[in-house]
């Protein structure tokens, strides 16, 4: 079952958490929707406001991926609290520039970038 | 090398099936010496239309087939994929970077596949996309 997959690590850093993505593909279904469950879970379950992706393990994902991050994105904020994300490397950042998803996430270089001033 | 490899194959409609054939022409282009990006833009070009054709084609149906016919040339390679669903327009597909959509999350795999290769094109019932990829030739 979903549960004993862990498909995120997460890292509490002060008030922000920052989740890394554990895979470097995030495009099977399955694992699309077990991520999802555990990003959604972060601001459901836990209740945590501030939160960073790390994408430095992420070497492809689908359109069915970005999907689950704009959900998350909205989850996000309507919860009060803000998202960011980091460490994209160059081809997957030109899968959100096309689709023009980099002006709907805020998009930083690095871990370090995304945490100063969260 | 003026070389020319074919094959056809016929899936059943699950996503493991489709990975075999997905790791199949990539292995294929790999051996034939296409670049790294090209080959990043296939493999996702590649998912996201067997994802339709497996999940929206033909409805994770086990009865129903997915055909996929590959061919590498020397300078480009075809891929056709057929699902034995209704089809659809692709036309019908709002652009997804529309300020009204950009939230909406679905309605971006199409945009992909046009992005990362060198043609798409659907037939006329929309059940059938051919892609194809023109080799980058690096200049050193």
């Amino acid at each position: 079952m979903s549960a004993g997959q862990r498909r995120l690590d997460i890292e509490q850093i002060g008030d922000v958490t920052v989740a890394k993505f554990v895979d470097k593909k995030i495009l099977d279904e399955n694992n699309i929707q077990v991520i999802g469950n555990q990003l959604f879970g972060l601001v459901e379950e836990d209740g945590r406001k501030k939160i960073i992706l790390d994408f430095s393990n992420v070497e492809y994902l689908s359109s069915a991926a970005l999907g689950k991050l704009i959900t998350m994105d909205k989850k996000v904020k309507s919860s009060g609290g803000k998202l960011r994300l980091c460490t994209i490397r160059p081809d997957i950042y030109e899968v959100f520039a096309i689709t023009r998803l980099n002006k709907l996430f805020d998009i930083r270089d690095d871990q370090q970038a995304a945490l100063a001033g969260f | 090398m003026a070389e020319r490899s074919e094959f056809e194959v016929s899936i059943p409609s699950s996503t493991s099936h489709g990975y075999e054939v997905q790791e199949r022409i990539l292995t294929l282009l790999e051996s034939s010496g296409f670049t790294d990006r090209d080959l990043f833009g296939v493999k996702l070009a590649l998912e996201e239309a067997l994802v339709n054709a497996i999940k929206h084609g033909n409805g994770m149906d086990p009865e129903k087939m997915v055909r996929v016919h590959c061919v590498l040339k020397q300078e480009e390679v075809t891929i056709v994929i057929e699902d034995e669903g209704e089809g659809f327009d692709p036309s019908d597909v709002p652009d997804p970077t529309d300020d009204d959509n950009l939230e909406k999350p679905s309605g971006r795999g199409l945009m992909l596949m046009r992005a990362f290769m060198t043609s798409i094109d659907y037939n006329d019932c929309g059940n059938k996309v051919t892609l194809v990829k023109q080799r980058t030739v690096e200049t050193e």
